[in-house]
């Protein structure tokens, strides 16, 4: 441990610690765009300069350690100018539809700006146009409204290890696309749709049926339902619906999530999604309850092992269930009903 | 080993070779076996002689007879006169060579008479091509002691008593970063040169690695025993075919002589070296962009720390020099580090090559000792302004310095003294401009150089030296407001102070100085609407005076816009200026100077 002093508080913090993570323990909050605790750390953004005694230049706070006796301001007079002009660079070159925008509500830029009293850049000068790029088909990549803070690129690349996007050109025509800026449907993008949730802005978006405002929803804590791994997500519901979905830190997904997780949600509400078990009756299929359904399926399994032995049944198993679920079933038809013949779904 | 009686040295740098030195040497060589001379004087093709303003150059030993502008057609006289007959062609030779038509050699001349070469010690003297040349003038020595007689932390002290600093700008303490880099913990140490010069108009590192390669891969080496690296790379542009060509061709006789390799002068100490072609963005000079340009990534900079010395390529402990910087280290070794720090001023010690352009007599490569005065370097040196000009500011550090004004024109050159001017030492890019340069244009021109090589990373540089430009191209069109100089210089405190690295943070430097010693001419573009250098088009109006004009009408035939208004022989013409583009083609054409431009 060693003490350092922050806003004129003394302070024992972590040697390995950054200022950022130093400032997190002591409840003080340091702006960040590009910063992910997952990723290797960045410094793009600079939102997040603080001024530390001795330094020639700011410091940014997430990708600083802290040294010993270190003395720092995290809202000095020049911090708070200096955060302000960046703020006021971003914003030169983005466009000013948060009235129509759909990120309006959980977009970072929006906040600070407001924050920090940000209205308009001051500057009058070029803005950038590059055509919105909706050629994937899970979300649209609108290059006009990216801050560059890179988050979209290091999680494909360190995170879901796909490289399916990089940064284009130089300079103020940096932008973020696929290879030889062919468009999106020309990546191996997987669609995972990491890149979407890690935009602290407009600039990656779900292609959304829904028209909502964050400010509307609620957010539901679940676990994802498409497989064992037991994915943590937020569903973002409105009027009792879901408009959106978030991954959520989990021990088993750390903030991912794959593609079904991310976008697949519309079976949720969707009409056809059957709600009750079915029993065919005269050639058709009537709604039943699961006691009758449970009480079914015991009879034809008690029937076809007394007819015909245990190993005139098998079990398939599906990866929808845990590890756990899948140990019941295996035990289940080894111990219970006395056959071996039980596989899953993930060997086919 | 032959002896000639001669040595016909011609240089072979880019400068030179553009302009036809190998045409030269080629005439040379069928003139020398014409004359059946082949076996009695010896044809060297070097690296560059620095007075670039001059070349071709010709140099002929044993008289040191400096031959400059040489022409394919020049080579038969010189032949037949000079290495024939043994008489000096002294109308061929550089004009101040000839002084009271007594012929002085090329040492005696102004250009040279100040310099101590240290760096370009073998530039323009040897083959760069040839390992023997280099090894004949004490190559490799260095390289012997260390690993003979020396242990690593002893190599390390030298370089620290010798005072070294960077010579790539930053001017950080050699011998530390070696120390740095020697205690750092790694499994695997490299050690890599930056040789990716992108200030324009620099080109020391280039001719350091085109005239003398092996003073590059020796020094190396020696870095590599002294901070227990076994590999080493040299990152160089792919702009410079002919040094590339030549440090192969460096590296292969020194992996040939066992120089490089396995178990160098029978020793322990393994050494390779491997040559990394950059793309020709300016950003890679910086050394985390580097770095990760080695590793095949988009050449962005990373955060720092941690430094390369502790994380560098590879996530391994990285020795980062400049060539000029490498350049400096066999002659440290060989001579001891009490002689360097000899040379130069209190904190820099040394020398320092400087690339002289811009208005300027003798454009070229100079290399100083630390300490000398800037009137030295221009007037001296350099041979002062042409065509009677007045001296107006000196800008150093390229686009990451500032400009210098003729007050501080007496001031010593050295890192610590161009800080406090508001400018930087720089790679050693010097630019020289008279009264006819408009500063704010200057900021103008080296702001465009930033936006246009700004990697894109950091919101500061990326989006505010562009906003910086605009600004300065809304004054240079004379249509800025007070306020905009107010944003100006508030944007350019803020990128400085916030940018992610070296050229974010001194990319506003020259606008920063030029608003500190030439304020008065932002306000002439802002508040008079008026480029007082007169270089700014938009502020410009031509003008035909009515008294001078001889009604002839050929301004007005070569108006490209016909805004020229006149009867020809019998009323003055006269320019309608809401049409005038200002192209200036009138001014050019009128045979009797009666257009004149304010």
């Amino acid at each position: 441990m060693i003490t350092i002093t922050i806003n004129d508080q003394k302070v024992q913090v972590e040697n390995s610690s950054t200022i950022l993570q130093a400032a997190e323990q002591l409840g003080i909050r340091i702006p960040t765009f590009c910063h992910d605790k997952r990723l290797v750390p960045h410094g793009a953004c600079r939102i997040c300069v603080v001024e530390v005694e001795g330094a020639r230049n700011l410091m940014t706070a997430c990708t600083t350690p802290v040294a010993e006796g270190m003395v720092l301001y995290t809202d000095s007079d020049k911090v708070a100018k200096t955060r302000k002009e960046i703020l006021e660079l971003m914003i030169e070159n983005h466009p000013l539809d948060c009235l129509t925008c759909e990120k309006a509500g959980d977009c970072k830029l929006q906040d600070y700006c407001y924050q920090y009293d940000v209205k308009e850049g001051p500057f009058h000068g070029v803005k950038k146009s590059y055509k919105v790029d909706d050629t994937n088909l899970f979300y649209t990549n609108n290059q006009n409204k990216c801050i560059l803070c890179g988050k979209c690129v290091r999680v494909c690349n360190e995170l879901q290890c796909t490289g399916a996007i990089g940064q284009f050109e130089r300079g103020f025509d940096t932008h973020v696309g696929a290879p030889f800026d062919k468009g999106m449907e020309h990546s191996n993008c997987v669609s995972c749709g990491n890149c979407v949730s890690v935009c602290p802005v407009g600039a990656l978006m779900p292609k959304s049926k829904e028209r909502f405002r964050y400010w509307e929803t609620q957010k539901v804590r679940t676990t994802c339902s498409y497989c064992g791994v037991g994915c943590q997500m937020d569903l973002v519901v409105k009027d009792n619906k879901i408009v959106d979905v978030k991954p959520a830190e989990g021990p088993a997904n750390d903030g991912l999530l794959c593609v079904k997780g991310k976008f697949g949600y519309n079976f949720v509400n969707h009409p056809d999604r059957l709600k009750t078990p079915l029993i065919k009756k005269n050639g058709r299929f009537k709604e039943a309850t699961w006691d009758e359904a449970y009480a079914l399926i015991v009879d034809k399994i008690k029937n076809t092992k007394d007819r015909y032995g245990a190993d005139a049944l098998a079990g398939l198993s599906s990866a929808r269930c845990t590890n756990e679920e899948n140990y019941l079933m295996q035990k289940l038809f080894r111990a219970v009903i006395g056959t071996n013949n039980i596989d899953h779904c993930a060997r086919l | 080993m032959e002896l000639y009686r001669s040595h016909v040295l011609i240089c072979g740098g880019t400068g030179c070779t553009s302009s036809g030195s190998k045409n030269i040497e080629e005439v040379f060589r069928a003139e020398l076996s014409k004359y059946n001379l082949t076996n009695e004087v010896k044809l060297v093709r070097t690296g560059c002689f620095g007075l670039c303003e001059a070349g071709p150059i010709v140099i002929i030993y044993p008289e040191g007879a400096f031959y400059s502008h040489v022409k394919v057609k020049d080579v038969t006289r010189i032949t037949e006169e000079h290495l024939l007959k043994g008489r000096i062609v002294t109308d061929l030779l550089f004009k101040e060579s000839v002084v009271d038509s007594k012929v002085r050699s090329i040492n005696e001349v102004d250009f040279y008479k100040k310099q101590q070469r240290v760096a370009l010690r073998n530039c323009g003297v040897i083959n760069p091509e040839d390992i023997t040349e280099y090894i004949a003038f004490d190559g490799y020595r260095a390289l012997g002691k260390v690993l003979t007689e020396l242990q690593p932390e002893d190599v390390i002290e030298i370089v620290k008593k010798s005072g070294l600093r960077g010579r790539g700008g930053g001017g950080f303490p050699t011998g530390l970063k070696w120390e740095f880099t020697y205690r750092a913990q790694g499994d695997q140490k490299y050690v890599a040169c930056n040789a990716d010069e992108g200030d324009p108009g620099a080109f020391m590192d280039r001719s350091v690695l085109e005239g003398d390669p092996h003073a590059v891969i020796e020094a190396m080496a020696i870095a590599g025993y002294a901070v227990g690296a076994d590999q080493g790379y040299i990152y160089v542009r792919a702009e410079y075919p002919i040094a590339v060509h030549r440090l192969q061709i460096a590296i292969d006789q020194a992996k040939e002589y066992g120089l490089l390799g396995k178990n160098i002068f029978g020793t322990e100490f393994s050494f390779d070296l491997e040559i990394r072609l950059g793309a020709g963005a300016f950003v890679c000079g910086e050394e985390t962009a580097l770095l990760n340009s080695i590793e095949g990534k988009r050449g962005m900079p990373r955060p720092r720390p941690p430094f390369p010395a502790v994380k560098g390529l590879w996530q391994k402990p990285t020795l980062l020099n400049n060539v000029e910087t490498y350049a400096n280290i066999p002659q440290i070794i060989l001579k001891g580090p009490e002689w360097f720090a000899g040379i130069g001023t209190e904190k820099s010690k040394g020398t320092k090559v400087f690339a002289l352009g811009g208005k300027i007599n003798n454009t070229g490569l100079l290399e100083i000792p630390m300490g000398t005065t800037l009137r030295e370097v221009i007037f001296e040196v350099g041979g002062g302004i042409p065509d009677g000009k007045a001296f107006k500011a000196v800008q150093t550090g390229g686009p990451s310095g500032g400009c210098i004004t003729a007050d501080y024109l007496d001031t010593p050159i050295d890192y610590d003294n161009l800080i406090a001017l508001g400018s930087m030492m720089g790679s050693g890019g010097m630019i020289v401009m008279d009264e006819d340069n408009c500063m704010v244009d200057i900021a103008r021109f080296f702001l465009d150089f930033t936006v246009d090589e700004s990697c894109g990373k950091c919101t500061p540089c990326r989006e505010g030296t562009k906003r910086m430009l605009e600004i300065l191209e809304k004054i240079t069109e004379g249509k800025g407001t007070p306020a905009d100089i107010e944003k100006l210089e508030s944007l350019a405190n803020t990128i400085k102070s916030s940018s992610l690295c070296g050229l974010g943070q001194t990319a506003p430097n020259p606008v920063l100085s030029t608003l500190r010693y030439f304020r008065n001419e932002y306000d002439a573009h802002v508040h008079e609407k008026r480029c007082p250098a007169g270089v700014c088009q938009a502020l410009l109006s031509y003008l035909i005076i009515p008294e001078a004009c001889k009604k002839c009408g050929i301004c007005a035939n070569k108006c490209p816009v016909g805004c020229i208004d006149g009867v020809k022989g019998k009323e003055a013409y006269k320019i309608r200026q809401e049409q005038c583009i200002k192209c200036g083609a009138c001014m050019e054409a009128c045979p009797f100077k009666a257009i004149e431009r304010k």
